[in-house]
């Protein structure tokens, strides 16, 4: 039974960081019908930047002051600000061309990205595990797990609250979904399109970073993770159904469940079995389970 | 915007000297360029199939490399089970073999059009790259298979040469001639195969749907058969990629291959029949030379990508077909 729990746990450990991955890229994919196949490397830039920041402020100091837990959002910052800078700069003047040509500037975006974090980290992985194991762990019957797990699932749950209610209860919603809707229609009804996707790449990319904050601790940074998030945020999204921010939760489990179980019984197939997950639903229902055609 | 719409008579002109070239190339040429322009032509075939799908039908995957990828593995299998180093026997089952990847996986993906489309062939091609990196015992995991040098035309070749014949000088000699006349002859093919029937059917699919389906085109059909041919044309350049690189790693199986194989096509400008050809080759050329002066080599490549699809979305063959055009109309 305990084993069960924690199983359980890691799979809702999985499905929150995949949720900030694949809900960003779900949110822009509505929002811009543009698949941001870069978008694994805005999630590696929150984490290598949290990483740096979170190791220039600790030192050599042998743990973790509690203080230094509020630097985590950096990442997330960063990556938001990247995206504030690269939407107008490389994906504005490419709206009205054939979607082959947005494809491919995000791809190139994709190498350019990841030579940066090269260039700016150096290729040796960056780790900040004082955060990890500052904060012990919990015993679960007679079993042992860290705490900080925990810490990841309540922020992923918080920023799924979060997103609904900025999505569903504010005016900037509104004008979103509008938008997301009927992109004309919003734009004759007086709504700066361009701000509004500006916005919703910015927030897209944040949600990114903060996956990559937030996993920072536990797993490390290296080079090549975003290129590794970005096929599992895409299982998720074909799932869940692109463009819709529901699907990417429910597919963020299904693969959280999948892979935690996967690894646990059949190691040799678990990448083979999501991805063949992700084509018998496109084969199915296109618009993945909760996608509009 | 006529894709091979250039006269016939000058493009075939254009081919003859092409070929031309490139077999005196190996003559006045060191070893070691000889053998980078092996790579790209092997790459050019990929590019061309892979252009059947993106030009001339319209539909963008973003899976290719997983024909390259079966290509390349059925030859290392050929090797590791059978124990058969013949080249023509190789080139029969990565063909093989990839006829029926694509055939199956063609199957479930042409029911979808555009970005459904490229993910599909995206996911079904990580599929492959899963099991080729999993499965250890069969594919060797990350650590690949290696391909010995084969034996051309069961040997025919190697008594004129004599024995004594270093690695090296077999791939920059005997084995570049092989790979430029499996090249030929795959461009004749394509060459014909765009402007049969056939072809201007799938062209008239990619203009207007609808319209193909009312003149009575069976348009799934049409792009099932063009998917599989393009999916063998990847699949032979993956059989004749393996003994030039001596062993074959699930990287290219990975989607992050299927990226470079729509990169240099359109670099090179995938509304033209040679853009590909031209655009796989200087693209091994750029790769080569950007992995050998820096270790940044992906943010060149990234640099060069975004130039292109911001300032020339033609690529390099369909620019140049204008600025001649331009410059014609300007001279009458």
């Amino acid at each position: 039974m305990d084993i069960f729990l924690i199983h359980v746990l890691n799979s809702l450990l999985y499905a929150s960081v995949l949720f900030l991955i694949a809900g960003g890229l779900s949110l822009i994919y509505g929002v811009m019908r543009i698949v941001n196949l870069a978008h694994g490397n805005l999630y590696a830039f929150g984490a290598y930047t949290t990483a740096w920041a979170v190791g220039r402020a600790i030192g050599d100091a042998p743990s973790a002051r509690p203080l230094v837990y509020a630097l985590l959002p950096v990442g997330a910052l960063a990556a938001a600000g990247l995206g504030a800078v690269l939407e107008p700069l490389l994906l504005r003047p490419l709206y009205r061309r054939a979607e082959e040509y947005q494809l491919l500037i995000t791809f190139g975006l994709l190498l350019i990205l990841e030579d940066l974090m090269r260039l700016i980290w150096g290729p040796y992985p960056l780790s900040v595990s004082a955060l990890y194991e500052g904060l012990g762990s919990l015993t679960v019957g007679e079993s042992v797990y860290p705490t900080y797990n925990l810490l990841v699932i309540v922020v992923g749950g918080v920023a799924a609250a979060g997103l609904w209610a900025f999505v569903y209860r504010t005016q900037f919603g509104v004008v979103l979904r509008a938008t997301s809707q009927n992109m004309r229609m919003a734009s004759a009804l007086g709504v700066n399109v361009n701000r509004v996707y500006v916005q919703a790449f910015t927030l897209g990319c944040f949600m990114a970073g903060l996956g990559g904050a937030i996993v920072v601790p536990q797993q490390g940074a290296v080079l090549g993770m975003g290129v590794d998030a970005l096929i599992l945020a895409f299982v998720v999204v074909v799932i869940g159904g692109l463009g819709s921010l529901e699907g990417a939760l429910i597919g963020a489990l299904m693969v959280g469940i999948v892979r935690e179980f996967g690894i646990t019984f059949f190691p040799e197939v678990e990448l083979a079995v999501l991805y063949l997950m992700a084509a018998v639903v496109l084969l199915i229902r296109p618009a993945g389970l909760l996608g509009r055609a | 915007m006529s894709i091979g719409g250039a006269p016939s008579r000058r493009a075939a002109s254009a081919a003859v000297l092409g070929v031309v070239l490139l077999a005196v190339a190996p003559l006045v040429l060191p070893a070691d360029q000889t053998i980078l322009l092996s790579y790209g032509l092997v790459f050019a075939i990929a590019a061309l199939g892979f252009n059947l799908l993106l030009g001339y039908t319209g539909l963008l995957s973003f899976g290719h490399s997983a024909y390259f990828g079966v290509g390349a593995y059925a030859v290392a299998f050929i090797v590791k089970y059978l124990k058969i180093e013949s080249m023509e026997l190789f080139v029969v089952g990565g063909v093989l073999a990839s006829a029926v990847v694509a055939a199956l996986f063609g199957f479930l993906c042409v029911r979808y059009t555009r970005i459904f489309f490229g993910i599909l062939t995206m996911a079904l091609s990580q599929v492959l790259w899963s099991l080729a990196f999993k499965f250890f015992w069969v594919t060797g995991g990350s650590d690949g298979l290696r391909v010995p040098t084969p034996r051309l035309l069961s040997g025919l070749v190697t008594l004129a040469s004599g024995p004594a014949e270093d690695k090296m000088t077999f791939l920059a000699h005997r084995y570049y001639y092989y790979v430029l006349a499996v090249f030929a002859l795959a461009v004749a093919l394509m060459w014909v195969i765009v402007h049969s029937p056939f072809g201007k059917a799938l062209q008239a699919i990619r203009d207007n749907e609808t319209r193909a389906e009312f003149v009575g085109v069976q348009v799934r059909h049409y792009r099932w058969v063009a998917f599989v041919i393009s999916g063998v044309y990847t699949g032979l350049a993956g059989a004749l990629w393996v003994p030039l690189n001596g062993l074959t790693t699930p990287d290219i199986m990975h989607w992050t291959f299927s990226g470079k194989i729509v990169f240099f096509t359109v670099l090179g400008g995938f509304q033209t029949f040679f853009g590909p050809v031209v655009g796989a080759v200087i693209y091994n050329y750029l790769e080569t030379y950007a992995v050998g002066h820096t270790v940044y080599w992906q943010m060149v490549l990234g640099v060069v990508l975004v130039v292109l699809v911001l300032a020339l979305p033609a690529g390099i063959v369909g620019t140049a077909n204008r600025m001649v055009l331009r410059w014609r109309r300007a001279a009458a």
